[in-house]
């Protein structure tokens, strides 16, 4: 590697990633983005000022050696910067595209007060690319077994980073998945554009490797609940990370049209039962031609809006009551978004979903024009309506992205559960555990709502209280 | 896993199958489904637990032949597996000492209506069943209800078996009659809807088990959404069983119409192919 001065680093300019142009890729499921070569990588990690106190570890919620990594990059040892982000976090491929880098590592970086923040986010990214084709970073042997039984209910990333953590601290780990595919919302719900399946497949195999079982159509709370988990199961702990699971709706007149979604049955309809494919048998709305409107202006929104797109939707549009500002997607996806022809309608709130005839399908949204007030909880402007301003707006189908809240099949089976006003479970935030000895949770059930990383930080933080609660003789 | 211990057919395009499915059969109670998979690629469907054998490991499922999936389904013989099956998933039945219960089943809703039967007669009540079909052939499970029933009416729209008409003139003789504490009806929704016309004049509590479009039936996804008393409920997580006075029946019947162009198109395709 080529010793460059830190002047000569930071007047380097950030190396973008490569990604296919917007009328090609709005037409296909195809990846969006191509990753870097060897070399745009090389180049990337050469920018680091590789800080003696680096900020973007700190930014980082599953604490990976991004120092460790880039200087490997930078040397151009790619296997051993894939040894290094394993220690931390298994799923980096997944990890590398769908994590909020902006408000995380990036968003430490010493260089993003410049706008030229280092792209960890695109260097993990290639670093897990490069190692699953090119044989695989090393991972230390699971060591010798505890006898220790762990029960893991949900296979998203909050549960495959508890069953990574505690697998190699010797458990015997089982992942139960309620659906009939393994990742949660990777799976179901993070579109093939964005992340291929098989990339979440491949990740979830070296979970296998080391020893972790996976049951599918396994309902837990239905067939088994928590309790006879930890009582004739045998097992001697259980980490609940079932996601967020009911969606959200608008509760205005209309959703019950044909043509309205929630954007997880959209997505869900698309993304695991592969609606698209000549082969599938789960129909999806034809969306040929059709006007697509998208409530909401977070990651899910976007992917559904993009989806719809790809669908062959002749206009797809955002329709959020703040404005961009304080939409809560990732940088990348609203770029991509509008790159590709999506629509961006802010300060509106649907009143009324419209019917198009009497058939019960949907034909239009009446809209409440809104403006900024005072901040709110959120620290957002809080919207306001505009005393008047109302309009029609002619749409086909409707996909509602407002977020969602916990899904009951587990909880109400699960005594003894301290939950929120909200429905989420009650944790203790250094250790996950629950109100329930030898119940751990996080993730989504925990937050309501949030992104990968979050959750396998949870998962991550709940696998090491674990530890401790085994090796305490639990 | 899921493998197929008996395959049998009951009525035309209708198949009774028992599968190997300890846990699911275990914890079933009268009046949940499982969800089902046939083929990679293939849809979840719905399929209701008509019976079970918890100390032996199996549940039965009825199944008609009314779309890809169950056509697939319906051609599986006893050693096939199927692809996957979860459950069980929905509310269970609400048993309880009522008195004399009407049960209502129409077609093969009547599989539907079966196991809630039973759970009614062991819960201690009279039951009174009451099952249609077209034809003699379409009436199903008759023999098996007897054991559950105090009596039965067959009833066939074309008079070749029992009463003949609707099982909602039969169901207003039986009202009549009797005093009736409650009233269950399983069927298609025309018949559930007019059950409930009949049911709501004398005040007589009545329950439907809805079938509306699903897909993942844990409540992820809300594409089964009913209205119930002006609410939303999802039939997977809050259902399938609600109160038939309360129930939006059009609704549901229009939502079900959703995906008919596609499910026609596919139809077509498959005639070429």
């Amino acid at each position: 590697m080529t010793e460059l001065t830190r002047r000569q680093r930071m007047a380097r300019q950030p190396v973008p990633m490569p990604e296919r142009p917007p009328a090609e890729r709005r037409v296909d499921f195809d990846e969006v983005n191509l990753g870097y070569t060897a070399d745009l990588a090389e180049a990337e990690a050469e920018r680091c000022l590789f800080c003696a106190h680096p900020p973007c570890v700190e930014g980082c919620p599953v604490g990976i050696d991004i120092y460790g990594f880039l200087e490997a990059i930078a040397a151009g040892d790619f296997l051993d910067a894939a040894t290094i982000i394993a220690k931390d976090n298994s799923l980096p491929a997944i990890c590398g595209r769908v994590c909020p880098q902006e408000v995380q590592c990036e968003g430490a970086c010493v260089l993003a007060k410049k706008g030229k923040a280092i792209h960890i986010g695109h260097l993990e990214r290639f670093v897990a690319d490069y190692a699953r084709a090119n044989g695989g970073s090393d991972v230390a042997a699971p060591p010798f077994p505890s006898g220790r039984r762990v029960a893991i209910v949900g296979s998203g990333p909050s549960g495959l980073a508890c069953a990574t953590d505690l697998a190699r601290a010797g458990h015997e780990v089982t992942v139960f998945e309620a659906l009939h595919e393994l990742g949660g919302v990777l799976a179901y719900g993070i579109p093939e554009f964005r992340l291929p399946k098989e990339i979440v497949a491949a990740e979830i195999a070296q979970l296998k490797d080391l020893g972790v079982r996976f049951e599918t159509n396994a309902v837990i709370g239905m067939v088994d609940t928590v309790d006879e988990l930890l009582t004739t199961e045998g097992y001697n702990a259980v980490f609940i990370g079932v996601g967020a699971g009911l969606p959200k709706f608008l509760g205005v007149p209309g959703e019950d049209l044909i043509g309205v979604y929630s954007a997880n049955e959209f997505l869900t309809r698309v993304n695991l039962m592969k609606a698209y494919t000549a082969t599938a048998d789960t129909p999806v709305l034809d969306l040929y031609r059709k006007r697509v409107a998208v409530f909401g202006g977070g990651n899910t929104a976007m992917d559904s809006v993009r989806t719809a797109l790809r669908l062959g939707a002749e206009t797809a549009a955002i329709l959020y009551r703040r404005t961009e500002a304080e939409m809560p997607a990732r940088d990348e996806e609203v770029e991509h978004a509008k790159a590709e022809g999506v629509e961006i309608v802010t300060l509106v709130s649907p009143l009324e979903l419209l019917p198009d005839d009497d058939t019960g399908r949907l034909g239009g949204v009446r809209l409440q024009r809104m403006d900024l007030g005072e901040p709110d909880d959120s620290g957002r402007r809080r919207p306001r309506p505009i005393d008047g301003a109302t309009y029609d707006m002619a749409i086909d189908v409707a996909v509602i992205a407002v977020g969602n809240s916990p899904n009951p099949l587990l909880l109400r089976t699960t005594p003894g559960l301290d939950q929120t006003d909200r429905g989420t479970l009650v944790i203790d935030p250094d250790t996950c555990r629950t109100s329930r000895p030898g119940v751990f949770a996080g993730g989504d059930i925990v937050t309501g709502g949030a992104t990968v990383i979050l959750a396998m930080g949870h998962g991550r933080r709940a696998a090491a209280a674990i530890d401790q609660w085994l090796a305490a003789g639990a | 896993m899921n493998r197929i211990l008996e395959a049998r057919i009951l009525a035309p395009d209708v198949k009774y199958f028992r599968i190997e499915a300890p846990k699911v059969a275990r914890k079933r109670r009268a009046g949940q489904f499982v969800i089902v998979r046939v083929a990679e690629d293939g849809e979840r469907i719905p399929l209701t637990i008509a019976d079970a054998g918890a100390d032996e490991g199996w549940i039965a499922l009825i199944v008609q032949d009314v779309g890809k999936t169950t056509s697939l389904l319906n051609q599986l013989e006893v050693g096939d597996q199927l692809l996957d099956l979860a459950g069980p998933l929905g509310v269970p039945s609400e048993i309880d000492r009522f008195g004399t219960v009407v049960v209502v089943g129409g077609g093969v809703g009547t599989a539907i209506a079966y196991p809630t039967a039973v759970a009614m007669k062991q819960g201690g009540n009279r039951v009174i069943s009451i099952i249609g079909g077209r034809s003699r052939p379409n009436v199903i499970l008759e023999d098996e209800l007897r054991a559950a029933s105090a009596e039965v009416y067959p009833c066939t729209d074309d008079g070749s078996h029992g009463f003949a008409g609707f099982v909602t003139a039969k169901l207003s003789e039986v009202i009549a009659a009797e005093p009736v504490d409650r009233v269950l009806a399983m069927g298609p929704i025309p018949m559930m809807a007019a059950v409930a016309e009949v049911t709501r004049p004398h005040g007589i509590p009545t329950i439907v088990s809805l079938n509306p479009i699903m897909v993942d039936g844990t409540g992820m996804c809300g594409g089964c959404r009913v209205r119930v008393g002006g609410e939303s409920r999802f039939a997977c997580v809050d259902g399938p069983e609600f109160d038939a006075h309360q129930v939006e029946f059009d609704l549901l019947a229009k939502r079900n119409t959703a995906y008919e162009a596609w499910e026609h198109f596919r139809r077509l395709e498959a005639t070429f192919s």
